[in-house]
This record gives structure tokens, C-alpha cells and sequence, in this order.
């Protein structure tokens, strides 16, 4: 017997599964509202804390939520970062600003791009606004915002950052 | 050893197709059934939670974390998962309160089976080197097994569309099930084969769906106030992960398993067992060791709706909800998972 054969030491066996993938009632219900250029979450039964986008429970209470709440597009930086290293694939051009933004009304941040701002002056409790596409452009995506930029407000206390109450009108802008 | 009791189970209907429900939304239902069946307000009411899912029904690595969403995990919970039917986090659930670790244990267990090509999906939970590769699907290895036990002649083509004619005589009593009917042996033999010796119905379905079940000590159970049945025997046993290497037309795991769990100890009324294809269901009657006089899945069975990762959980619930509503004394439950009945669990549940 020959024992010159190379050890294997790694085989391909590529996968290719296709899938029909749904994202469940509650967030088709935000992603139809984006289209619409509305700001839609649900609101807890137990707790009353408003999260957008919802999945169709309150992950803290463990029950569903079936309120829905409209937001306006005005919020906080409850968190940032300063993106330095290009990403392969991503079109946008460093350095730019990464934020975590609670609107107002809502108990929960989503990431969302920080813009039309100096980098080195964002901060935490910064006030920020939506900037739109077009309306035409309007598809069921969070990109219908091209980014959030700074508001002239006053900026909130770390410790009221995601406690505001409904600021305006929820209105396609 | 301290005794369990199952005091709480719901479960879905099978459909086929769902639609644009997302898994956490399939799941709370249910939680909230067997809350309401207890009395209690949420999981946290209980001392342990255990879940089985498996990602690839989602096409998502690490999908059955969002199944969390479902608990209400503030304050944290004490929490596991198996990427198994949920009938393995009953098994898990169960060392847990006899090893003194918890009182009370919440299980559920959820499939969105539709999204996917259910048997390719399933090949590639195959050993990933020699069977994955080669897309063995799970009714192309069905297939293969019926035709050795038809050319072992122990069993005829009558034989298994006699199973598959009982499950949908039976499945008309259950409301939650996908397919349901009066249809004779003779009808069912005029169908085409989907694969050869295989014809459609000797396939179980595709369906959506999930279940929950609630257990604890009896003491607890006691404490609570509800009807319960006592959980007096639970084993699991695997075989080779290569079908090659043992007798597909036997299966000595639940064999083994179900003399573990003291099946035949006493006598049964009742057996729910996980069969996903006519012919396994007549490989494991002859394993359990189930005579004539017993009813063999009186609900249908997985043949008339088949949740996948949570039909194993749900067929120890339909025992326990045969036992709690004086239909039975005592019966058995049997879960499959992997290739050809490759691993096996065989639960005894007894009237309190």
C-alpha cells in the first residue's frame, strides 16, 4: 500500500438554498408606512415603551404589540461612531458619522448615517432631523431617509435621552 | 429522583403556507396559551426556558436568538436552545429539574417551513463530507429505506397507505391538522409515485407552525392547581449518523430507548409518534412493541400536519392532553430526528 497519497485536508461543497423570505406582520406594517414616508412603531400594552421598527412583540414583556404609533422624524444621538476604514461594497466615502437615534416618542434607538454635520462635533444628545429622498424614490426602505442631520436645539440630558415625548406631526414629508 | 409533571401544552394549526408571519409572531400565541392553561403572566414566572428551532428552515445563521423577542427576557432568564425538534429541550428541561437546577420549565419549539425547499433544506443538516454534498434530500432517503423493507417483505405497499388512510380517518377529529379525510387503502395506491416506493401521502406535509408546553415537579404542579399528567420515563438514543452502517428497516435506538423508559412496564392506551414517512411509522409500532389494541396516533400523527422542530414536543402534548381529559391512563410519545430515524425519544406520561 502507498502511503505517498497528500493528506486531504479541505474539500467545496458549495450551498445554494433559495428561500421566500417574509418579515413577518409587524414589520411589512413599518416598511409599507416608510413607503408612505411615514415613521411607524407599536407600542407595549404592559410596559407602554414604543419601539420602531417593532417585530410584532415587546422583547422586554414578551407579549405582542399591536398599537401602532406614528413618529415624526426629529430625535436624539443616543450614541456614535466616526467610520475611518472604507468597507468593500459600501459607496459611501469616509470618514462619516455612524449614529444610534431615538426619535421622539420612541423608547428605542435605531443606526441610521449622521450627516451635512462636523464629525468632530457630533455628540451624544445632539438633536437630529431626517433628510428625505424624493418622494418618487420612495420604496420599502429605511434608505427613503438618505441620513439625519443636526437640528439648532438645545441638546438633551444623557439621562433624558430616549424618554421624549411625540414632538410633531407624523407627516409624509 | 424527583417526579415531573406535564401541566400545560398548546399548539398551532399546520398550514401550509403561513404567509408574512415572522417566527416571533408564530411563537407568542402559543406562549400565551399554556401562560393562561397555568395562571401565570409570563416566562418569568418560570425557572427555565428551553427552545428548539433549527436555522436552516430560516436560512439565517443564529435566527432562533430572535425567538427570544417572544419571552420577555427582562429581567434576564435562564435559557438554552437545541437545534433540534423541542422534544430534545423537553429532554434538556427534564435533567434540569432532576438534578434540583429548577422547579418549572417553559418548552417550545417552531418551524416556518414554507419559505424553503423543506428536503433540501433538511440535507444539508447531513454529515457535512460525504452526504451533504451530494443534496441527499429527506425523501430520497425515505424512499431508500421503504424499498428495503419492501424487499424485505415485511411489509407490502398496502401496508403503508393503510397508515397513511387511518392518519387522515383520525386527522378529521383534529382540528389543528393540515390534511384530513375519509380515503381508503385502494384510493390512495391509484396515486403516482412522488418517489418511488414513496407516493405523496406516504410523505408527511410541509407546514408552518409552532408549540409550547409547560412542566414542572408535581409539587409544583400541585402548588399551581391544574390538571397535570406525571411524566414517569423520557430516554433518547442515536444511531450512526451513516445510514450505510445500520438495518434501515429496523430501529434499535427507540427500541432501547423505549425499554429505558419503562414503556411496557404497565399498559398503554395511547401512542403519538413521530413518524414522517407511512412506512417509519410501521418500523416504529414494531420497535415500541405496540400491539393492536392500542391507538396509534389517534391525532393524525406528523402524516397529517408536521411541524418541523416542534411535532416531537407536540406529540407528548397530545398524549398529555389525552391523559388530563380521562381519554387515557397512560400512553407513550416518540420523537425522530436525523436521517431515517437516526435518533430517537420515547416518553411515558401516566394519569396523576
Amino acid at each position: 500500500m502507498s502511503t505517498a497519497r497528500p493528506d486531504v485536508t479541505g474539500i467545496e461543497a458549495p450551498v445554494y438554498l433559495h428561500y421566500h423570505f417574509t418579515a413577518g406582520t409587524a414589520p411589512a406594517r413599518f416598511l409599507v408606512r416608510l413607503r408612505e414616508g411615514l415613521l411607524s412603531g407599536q407600542r407595549c400594552p404592559r410596559c407602554a415603551k414604543v419601539y420602531i421598527p417593532a417585530r410584532g412583540s415587546c422583547p422586554a414583556c414578551g407579549v405582542p404589540t399591536t398599537e401602532e404609533v406614528l413618529l415624526p422624524d426629529r430625535g436624539t444621538v443616543q450614541s456614535f461612531t466616526i467610520v475611518h476604514i472604507p468597507i468593500p461594497g459600501n459607496p459611501i466615502e469616509p470618514p462619516y458619522v455612524v449614529a444610534n437615534i431615538v426619535l421622539d416618542g420612541a423608547n428605542i434607538s435605531f443606526i441610521h448615517l449622521l450627516s451635512d454635520c462636523v464629525n468632530e462635533a457630533v455628540r451624544i444628545g445632539q438633536r437630529v432631523e431626517a433628510v428625505w429622498r424624493p418622494p418618487e424614490e420612495w420604496d420599502y426602505a429605511m434608505d427613503n431617509i438618505r441620513h439625519f442631520r443636526p437640528l439648532d436645539e438645545p441638546d438633551v440630558p444623557v439621562e433624558r435621552i430616549g424618554t421624549l415625548p411625540v414632538s410633531g406631526p407624523a407627516v409624509p414629508r | 429522583m424527583r417526579d415531573i409533571a406535564v401541566v400545560a401544552f398548546s399548539q398551532s394549526a399546520c398550514v401550509a403556507d403561513i404567509g408574512a408571519v415572522n417566527e416571533v409572531e408564530l411563537i407568542m400565541p402559543q406562549l400565551q396559551a399554556v401562560y393562561a392553561q397555568v395562571g401565570l403572566s409570563s416566562a418569568q414566572d418560570v425557572d427555565f426556558v428551553c427552545s428548539g428551532s433549527c436555522d436552516y428552515l430560516q436560512g439565517a445563521a443564529f435566527a432562533f436568538v430572535a425567538g427570544v423577542d417572544a419571552l420577555g427576557a427582562v429581567p434576564p432568564l435562564k435559557e438554552s436552545h437545541v437545534e433540534m425538534d423541542a422534544a430534545w429541550a423537553l429532554y434538556e428541561a427534564v435533567l434540569k429539574i432532576r438534578t434540583g437546577h429548577a422547579d418549572s420549565a417553559l418548552l417550545y419549539g417552531f418551524g416556518k417551513s414554507s419559505p424553503g425547499e423543506l428536503p433540501a433544506v433538511l440535507s444539508q443538516r447531513l454529515d457535512p463530507y460525504y452526504l451533504a454534498p451530494l443534496w441527499l434530500d429527506t425523501v430520497s432517503l425515505a424512499a431508500l429505506q421503504a424499498r428495503m423493507l419492501l424487499d424485505s417483505g415485511s411489509i407490502t405497499e398496502s401496508d403503508m397507505a393503510a397508515v397513511v388512510s387511518r392518519s387522515r380517518q383520525n386527522a378529521q377529529a383534529n382540528p389543528l391538522a393540515q390534511l384530513a379525510g375519509d380515503i381508503g387503502v385502494a384510493a390512495l395506491l391509484q396515486d403516482d409515485y412522488l418517489l418511488a416506493p414513496l407516493r405523496r401521502g406516504d410523505c408527511a406535509p410541509v407546514s408552518d407552525g409552532a408549540a409550547a408546553m409547560i412542566i414542572a415537579t408535581v409539587e409544583q404542579a400541585r402548588r399551581w392547581g391544574v390538571p397535570y399528567a406525571r411524566l414517569t420515563g423520557i430516554d433518547q438514543r442515536i444511531e450512526s449518523h451513516n445510514p450505510c452502517m445500520r438495518d434501515l428497516t429496523d430501529s434499535v435506538s427507540t427500541r432501547q430507548a423505549a425499554a429505558a423508559a419503562g414503556v411496557h412496564e404497565a399498559a398503554l392506551d395511547v401512542a403519538e409518534i413521530y413518524a414522517p414517512f407511512s412506512h417509519q411509522e410501521i418500523i416504529l409500532t414494531r420497535a415500541l412493541g405496540l400491539d393492536e389494541a392500542i391507538a396509534v396516533n389517534p391525532s393524525g400523527g406528523v402524516l397529517a400536519g408536521n411541524l418541523m422542530m416542534a411535532s416531537g414536543l407536540a406529540r407528548v402534548g397530545e398524549v398529555f392532553q389525552r391523559i388530563v381529559n380521562g381519554d387515557a391512563r397512560r400512553g407513550v410519545a416518540h420523537a425522530t430526528s436525523g436521517p431515517c430515524l437516526q435518533h430517537n425519544l420515547v416518553a411515558v406520561l401516566e394519569g396523576a
